[in-house]
């Protein structure tokens, strides 16, 4: 196993992590507080795309096109919430899954009228093209800093708006009880809505940050959203501690295991056979170990307090 | 002759809050022991652990003088020990007699049948139907279970519970929400089935407890303070401190 | 016989009838859409024993049907290409391979996903249905992303499958045993305890049934159905893709069921039928609206493609709207 190569591609995994953790922080958050179950939440990862790679050649610059599109996502979250996830808050879960199912239909081939079928590279200003060495012959691509950075930056800002803010304090509360909350007198309705708007947004960023690297395209949302259900599941549903740890977890088992596992297995079996079964494997890591955790824990690493 | 129910050292906390604290309380063959308490006494709590759904801290339940601490509750049920709940907890959507019939399939065994139709089983359909006479809502076994009042559903609920032709019966609240007419039917019912069965009885309606029991037992913040007949209890001065004399 | 009976025969032997008489009468397009939405009601009768009885919400459906076809399209690859003998194209292998795969990859995800419930259990049955996705899309040798060619159907003595027509016979054959299968289990002491821990998942167990049990042999027979569908839309599709077990179908076998109405027999199929419907309908007027654009204003747009965009919105507003589905509108007028 190379060295340089093992450094690289646990940095690739941080990033990886902190990407879904963006994506899984909104909807645990979502589920938390709102015991909604929101399937389009990877949609609103591909719309953050979109949006920002139309920005990028509008305004002639990445940065301030993340800025400008953040709160656009938001309030398309806010959309959301208004006109689907609202009426659906009472109903139960199978009502929420086909609702936001047909949402996910309708944004794909929306998306898919809008923008077409191909994807969207979104070009980086040159400053961010380069790359930094680490030491002897190591680099990283500046830009892949900057995702973690951000990354970690936002998953900071998101600790401290839940457990230093009275907004944060308002959602520890109702992701606890959610009638005390209401029987607080707290505009329970605008709560909801904030919280959706937070997700989206959240959700929208890991799309951005994501674009320049893959593109934007039509189905990057629902491959990343079944993901984060593992880090949920993972973390435990509702827990945003949780929901970190097992992000960065899943980033990393699921980089690590593409790249080195055929290498593992070869110390065990023919490399003939090592080369055929480790793809397949590796592609069904992360599910495997969602199954180990749940074997074990069925609510989870990081189970939030009872209700 | 030995306790059909034993509880003893029983101890269970939520969080720093003890719901049960050093709890020992014993049923006697065919014995109806009634728990009274002021509310957050911890009743429904002791209830859950006894069939099972909550694990205790610690601390044993022994039943038919086996140690039943860690037997899951579709175990407890077969052993011989069914519950009632206090708040009404049936299957909304099924029919009155299937429901009835479900508890009857229950103690009956042979669930792991795929090809008879069970609605058509003449032995569960005429035990089910023989249960809603004594109850009587045989009137009603076709409707929804959804359909009848809340009185009617404490019936069922007490259906259910004599279904399960159960050594022990476990009976939480079986008047909450009931009107003095009403109440008066059950006490009336529960009259009949004493003496058949033994029976836990928790209540909050002082005059059907002191009306039923052959023993009652007091508990406070999950501590049981105190137990004896209900002559003993009306004349236990801690007991009058701590409970009825918040109510007189 | 009630209402509801008359409408469930009406309407099966309607499904006997049509679609030969189509194909007799030279338009064998019909008798393929007819096929398709036999084979998908199996599926679906088959998800809405756990779903419309079971209560159990499970968003990975389309993995068993995709299981299914493989095990048609895997041996009959290795018949063509390795020369492995002729039991490799045997329709009975082949069936009794989907249902094997399927009924083992239901019990031991049943195992793990029936520890938990209601959002975690959907998001479960979802993560293990990806799981086989991108199992297949990693496995170069079946064609990966790009599918697999299904040379040879599966042979039956005294069937041929190449006949469209035989074809949907075994189908429609198929589906209606499937059904009476599944309306005997539902009603037997088995399915009325499942049917029971449904409605009151506590009370079932404080009554002595381990309701694990049966909902984990429920959720074996309802992935064995589907494998078994699988294998026969491997025979109809003759092609097989990953694509096929995505997710979208896994959600469009749910929306049969649900627009059909769940918990009933006949609701699946009556969901299945009208999907395949809409998306024709859809589709049709879509392709209508382009020609329209196109002579009138001699603009030049592909609507077809985007038939999702209203079923999507058809899918919401069902959401908010409708309850019961369509089994619902035929019980509401008999009451």
């Amino acid at each position: 196993m190379d060295l340089s190569l093992l450094v690289i591609q646990m940095l690739n995994g941080l990033q990886l992590g902190l990407l879904l953790f963006l994506v899984a922080s909104g909807l645990t958050l979502v589920f938390g507080i709102l015991d909604f179950v929101n399937l389009a939440h990877g949609a609103l990862y591909m719309l953050g795309a979109f949006f920002c790679a139309t920005l990028t050649f509008a305004l002639g610059n990445f940065l301030l096109a993340v800025f400008v599109s953040i709160p656009i996502m938001a309030a398309v979250g806010w959309v959301l919430e208004r006109v689907l996830a609202r009426p659906l808050y009472a109903r139960d879960h199978l009502d929420h899954v086909l609702g936001t199912f047909g949402a996910i239909l309708v944004i794909d081939t929306l998306v898919h009228l809008i923008w077409g079928p191909e994807g969207i590279q979104v070009p980086l200003p040159d400053y961010l093209e380069g790359q930094v060495p680490l030491w002897g012959d190591v680099v990283v691509p500046t830009f892949r800093l900057l995702i973690i950075g951000a990354g970690l930056g936002a998953a900071g800002l998101l600790f401290w708006l839940v457990n230093y803010t009275r907004l944060g304090m308002l959602i520890r509360a109702g992701a606890s009880n959610r009638t005390m909350v209401s029987a607080l007198g707290i505009n329970i309705e605008m709560l909801f809505a904030l919280v959706f708007a937070l997700g989206a947004a959240l959700a929208g960023l890991a799309g951005m940050l994501i674009a320049p690297i893959t593109e934007a395209s039509i189905g990057m949302g629902n491959n990343i959203i079944i993901t984060a259900f593992v880090v949920i599941i993972v973390g435990g549903i509702g827990s945003m501690k949780g929901a970190f740890i097992a992000a960065l977890l899943i980033g990393l088992i699921d980089t690590l295991g593409r790249s080195f596992l055929d290498d593992i297995f070869k110390f065990a079996m023919s490399t003939e056979a090592a080369e055929t079964s480790a793809p397949a494997v590796s592609a069904m890591l992360i599910y495997i170990i969602m199954a180990a955790v749940l074997a074990f824990r069925p609510q989870g690493l990081f189970p939030p307090k009872v209700r | 002759m030995a306790a059909l129910l034993d509880i003893s050292g029983l101890n269970k906390s939520f969080g720093g809050i003890k719901a049960t604290d050093d709890l020992n309380l014993s049923v006697e063959p065919g014995e109806l022991h009634a728990i009274i308490g002021p509310n957050g006494a911890g009743k429904t709590t002791l209830i859950s652990q006894l069939c099972g759904l909550q694990r205790p801290d610690t601390g044993a339940i022994r039943f038919k003088g086996r140690d039943v601490t860690h037997v899951p509750p579709h175990r407890r049920a077969r052993l011989g020990m069914t519950r009632s709940y206090q708040i009404t907890s049936l299957i909304m959507e099924m029919s009155v007699r299937d429901n009835i019939a479900l508890a009857v399939q229950a103690r009956d065994g042979h669930a792991f049948r795929f090809i008879a139709a069970a609605r058509k089983d003449r032995r569960l359909r005429e035990q089910a139907d023989a249960l809603l006479a004594r109850v009587g809502l045989q009137a009603k076994a076709d409707m929804k279970a959804v359909a009848l009042s809340h009185g009617e559903h404490r019936h069922m609920e007490i259906a259910i519970a004599l279904a399960s032709q159960a050594e022990l019966m476990l009976l939480d609240e079986p008047m909450a929400g009931l009107g003095s007419e009403e109440t008066k039917a059950m006490v009336k019912l529960l009259k009949g089935i004493k003496g058949k069965h033994s029976i836990l009885l928790i209540e909050h309606d002082m005059d059907a407890v002191f009306a039923l029991a052959d023993r009652i037992s007091v508990l406070v913040y999950g501590h049981i303070i105190a137990t004896g007949t209900p002559d003993d209890i009306r004349s236990n001065s801690a007991v009058q401190q701590a409970y009825l004399g918040e109510d007189a | 016989m009630t209402r509801k009976t008359w409408i469930t025969l009406a309407a099966m032997v309607a499904l006997a009838v049509l679609p030969p008489v189509f194909y007799w009468t030279g338009n064998a397009f019909y008798l393929d859409l007819a096929t398709r939405l036999t084979i998908l009601a199996i599926a679906a009768v088959s998800l809405n024993l756990i779903l419309g009885y079971g209560g159990l919400i499970s968003f990975g459906h389309a993995a068993y049907l995709g299981l299914g076809a493989y095990a048609v399209g895997i041996p009959a690859y290795h018949w063509l290409y390795d020369g492995i003998g002729d039991w490799a194209t045997n329709g009975f292998v082949h069936i009794g391979l989907a249902v094997a795969i399927t009924s083992t990859f239901a019990l031991i995800t049943g195992a793990i996903c029936l520890r938990t419930r209601g959002v975690y259990f959907i998001m479960i049955t979802m993560a293990f249905a990806q799981m086989i996705y991108y199992l297949i899309v990693s496995i170069e040798t079946y064609g990966g992303d790009d599918g697999l060619v299904i040379d040879t159907r599966s042979e039956f003595p005294g069937l041929n499958l190449d006949k469209p027509l035989q074809l949907f016979g075994l189908a429609y054959v198929s589906l209606v045993v499937v059904m009476l299968l599944v309306n005997m289990i539902v009603n037997s002491r088995f399915g009325m305890v499942l049917q029971a821990a449904k409605g009151n998942n506590e009370r079932t167990v404080t009554l002595g049934f381990n309701t694990y049990i049966f909902q984990l042999v429920a959720y074996v027979i309802s992935g064995a159905i589907a494998g078994y569908a699988g294998a026969l839309l491997g025979n109809f599709t003759t092609f097989i893709s990953p694509e096929m077990m995505d997710w979208r179908t896994s959600g469009e076998l749910m929306f049969m069921v649900i627009l059909g109405g769940t918990a009933t027999i006949l609701g699946p199929v009556l969901g299945s039928a009208a999907f395949i419907l809409l998306e024709e309908i859809l589709v049709d007027s879509l392709t209508w609206v382009e020609h329209l654009l196109d002579g009138i204003l001699g603009m030049k747009i592909e609507l077809s493609n985007y038939w999702h965009l209203p079923f999507g919105l058809l899918l919401i507003i069902i959401v908010l709207y409708v309850r019961g589905g369509l089994m619902g509108l035929i019980n509401r007028k008999e009451d």
